[in-house]
């Protein structure tokens, strides 16, 4: 539940962990005095209600109180959502094409490849555009969506902390094919990324198949 | 003069159900303007778009079943998922329980004879057919059913060859009805409360009838043009929110949601005056907090005015509009905290009969309170982030619709049939599948919140196999469920037919004035319009027990 890969994990899921714990106490809440009061107060054990009005203190009580919690909930999400929006400098730049039903992703250097690698533990820009109609970018795994609009700009950026391959999908509904617009994100060790991108592999297997002595790829990456 | 006479003495003793006007038979009924023959023309209709909505429904649950085809292709599964979307939200949930209970219990509520302007009202029933009629149109129409989702996000909605343009103008022409219902209840709340009804002595339901008509004249309108720019940006090719033509899609997403997010307290609104009005009843005592329950519909009705852009999180709006629009969600949920604090409240010391009625409105409270709790999550700008557009969104929205207004429906229905109709429904039969309901309702929804946390987008025809399980699991839901609301209707229906027949004015022991008369109730309600001295829910035959408990 809270496996996360990327920079906003941490605040991303403290915000879902917080808001959830209050939930549950809330939901749990309102259900047992319910329950119990179903089972005190039925017209069998209790054939003559009692009338109570109402009571201000603790009209106050329970209006303060959640209005105190849903502000916490508000700050985390709010300093969680700042971070994501402050595109950082001097990163790795990428520019983002979606079309239906597909990715495709062009590097610094002028490389091109329908699937994302990048490297581990460096800020990553992504340039997002469509050249049809909306789109959504997402990467579960990094807490990260941002939709994707034809001759619109709009940029997404994260920092992912762990070799891998994780998902990308499209969350924005575009027509026939939306759910398979699927494709993967491979995170690497800066070295295997620099390799990779200077060589004309397409693919990092690629360069395994070619040269095994430089380097050597994580699993997931095959 | 006498011939006034025999007509007000028909109208004195038979029941609307009978009576003869200036038509019979069907016409009796298509031209009637009285209130509670439309508020049965809708409740007629809406079910039968509710089943239409319902059987969509059930077979995306099905295509779902497995990764890959189950049973349809991509193309029909998109269709089926938009028209599921419209049906049930156009056609079902908005115009829901003011349509219905609105319309035929509103005026009696507040001892009025109809509503304020009756022929408007019948009219607003016609344009609710015209838009039902263009809607199914649009499935039968070569070119196929539209397959945008009932958002009609620009620029897909101007791209795709299907049948987009009658589907629009559904939603367009539904919203006149809306708006001429809201006009209706407005009007008549302010003009027609019988003497001695003060506004705080109005019952809680004439509270939030009475936002949700406020919401409904506002709002809509804003819906209406937009969809009708859509149709001229189809149509003519102007740019106005296509970016090839030079607009802006954002812009139709703001404009979408200013309609569309308070449409959401539209929906509920009225379920939770449902609530307020059944708790008390069986738990036989006054109401907890009278005055916040009803300023805090108020509240909704404001405040859920501008939060419309939470719709909008992942859009890339300016950092000022994530916050204003996540702080003012936040505080959105306030007033419904309230409420749902005050119904339970309600339950104390009372004297608490489940009855049918009342085991729906606790669920409604359970659900809606997992509804909105959820919904406060992704008010929450990072989390939003995660789970905007994944089945978490679904879940939520069918909690608070389906769980809420939904479970609000049937309780108002099983509430108020036995005057509606002089007939009661099975008992017995309808506490089973109430229990039934309950089960199927959140096996079928829960699992979406945890694959939509988990990465699993809405709108998907198919799916990786990681998230199988929790399709299997929703999908049996939906196996439990739907034969539950067969059944429920099953039993009305029967009811209609062979049910116990009521005569008595008040069976469950209600102090609103619709159980101070006859059962079903004469042509225009009542024969003298009441005085009202009291607070409605005042239940004085406790205060006994009060005084002495008190003197102890």
């Amino acid at each position: 539940m809270f496996d996360g890969v990327s920079n906003f994990s941490q605040s991303t899921d403290l915000a879902f962990f917080f808001t959830l714990v209050v939930s549950i106490f809330f939901l749990v809440l309102i259900t047992v005095l319910m329950i119990y009061f179903v089972i005190k107060y039925n017209r069998k054990r209790n054939p003559k209600a009692t009338n109570v009005h109402h009571n201000t203190a603790l009209e106050v009580t329970w209006t303060v109180i959640p209005t105190v919690l849903v502000l916490i909930m508000f700050w985390l999400g709010w300093t969680g959502y700042l971070e994501q929006s402050r595109i950082p400098a001097n990163a790795l730049t990428i520019e983002v094409t979606a079309q239906m039903w597909k990715w495709s992703f062009k590097y610094p250097n002028g490389k091109e490849t329908d699937s994302l690698y990048v490297p581990v533990n460096k800020d990553v820009v992504l340039n997002l555009h469509s050249i049809d109609v909306n789109h959504a970018f997402y990467v579960p795994k990094f807490r990260i969506k941002k939709d994707v609009y034809p001759n619109q700009k709009r940029s997404a950026w994260f920092n992912a902390t762990e070799t891998g391959s994780y998902d990308i999908a499209c969350a924005e509904y575009c027509g026939l094919n939306h759910s398979y617009m699927y494709n993967k994100i491979t995170v690497m060790s800066e070295n295997e990324f620099n390799a990779w991108l200077n060589s004309p592999a397409k693919h990092p297997g690629e360069i395994l198949a070619s040269d095994t002595s430089l380097i050597k790829l994580p699993d997931s990456a095959k | 003069m006498s011939n006034e006479n025999t007509l007000s003495n028909n109208e004195n003793d038979v029941s609307y159900l009978e009576y003869k006007g200036k038509h019979s038979g069907i016409l009796g009924w298509l031209l009637s303007t009285d209130h509670k023959r439309i508020g049965l023309l809708y409740l007629i209709s809406l079910s039968v778009f509710l089943i239409v909505g319902v059987t969509f429904g059930f077979l995306m649950r099905l295509e779902l079943l497995t990764p890959g085809r189950t049973i349809m292709d991509p193309q029909t599964y998109n269709s089926i998922f938009t028209l599921h979307g419209v049906i049930m939200i156009f056609l079902f949930v908005v115009p829901g329980l003011p349509a219905v209970f609105g319309n035929f219990f509103l005026p009696i509520l507040i001892g009025a004879r109809d509503v304020a302007f009756p022929r408007l009202n019948l009219l607003s029933w016609y344009l609710y057919a015209v838009g039902g009629l263009l809607a199914i149109l649009s499935i039968l129409l070569p070119g196929g059913p539209a397959d945008t989702g009932w958002t009609f996000y620009i620029p897909y909605s101007v791209r795709t060859n299907t049948n987009v343009i009658p589907a629009l103008f559904a939603a367009f022409i539904l919203g006149f009805s809306s708006i001429l219902t809201g006009v209706n209840f407005v009007t008549t709340v302010h003009r027609m409360r019988a003497p001695g009804m003060d506004w705080f002595k109005m019952p809680l339901s004439v509270w939030s009838l009475y936002a949700t008509a406020w919401v409904q004249i506002l709002a809509t309108p804003i819906i209406g043009i937009t969809l009708l720019l859509v149709a001229v940006e189809r149509i003519f090719g102007v740019g106005l929110f296509d970016p090839a033509l030079g607009g802006d899609p954002v812009l139709y997403q703001h404009l979408f949601w200013i309609y569309s997010h308070p449409a959401v307290y539209i929906m509920i609104l009225p379920a939770m005056g449902v609530v307020s009005e059944i708790i008390p009843v069986f738990a036989h005592r006054t109401i907890f907090g009278y005055r916040f329950i009803a300023m805090s519909s108020i509240a909704i009705a404001l405040f859920g005015s501008l939060v419309w852009a939470h719709h909008m999180f992942t859009a890339g709006m300016s950092d000022t509009g994530q916050l204003i629009f996540s702080l003012l969600t936040m505080i959105v949920a306030i007033p419904s905290a309230i409420k749902v604090f005050n119904w339970v409240a309600t339950l104390y010391k009372g004297s608490i009969d489940l009855q049918p009625p009342m085991l729906y409105v606790l669920a409604f409270i359970f659900q809606f309170s997992i509804g909105g709790l959820t919904g406060v999550m992704q008010g929450v700008l990072s989390v939003d982030i995660q789970v905007h557009d994944t089945s978490f969104i679904v879940a939520h929205f069918h909690y608070v619709m389906f769980g809420g207004t939904g479970f609000g429906f049937f309780a108002a229905l099983h509430y108020w049939f036995p005057k509606m109709f002089g007939k009661m429904y099975n008992i017995k039969l309808a506490k089973r599948v109430f229990w039934a309901m309950f089960v199927g309702f959140n096996t079928l929804y829960f699992p979406m919140f945890i694959m939509g946390w988990l990465g699993m987008p809405r709108r998907y025809y198919d799916y990786l196999p990681e998230y199988q399980i929790y399709h299997v699991i929703s999908t049996i839901g939906s196996w439990i469920l739907v034969p539950a609301l067969f059944l429920m209707f099953g039993n009305f229906i029967y009811a209609l037919f062979k049910g116990a027949k009521v005569t008595e004015k008040n069976v469950w022991g209600g102090e609103t004035l619709e159980w101070q008369i006859a059962t079903p109730p004469v042509h225009e309600n009542f024969i003298d319009i009441p005085i009202v001295t009291e607070s409605p829910y005042q239940y004085k035959d406790n205060e006994l027990v009060l005084q002495t408990q008190e003197a102890k």
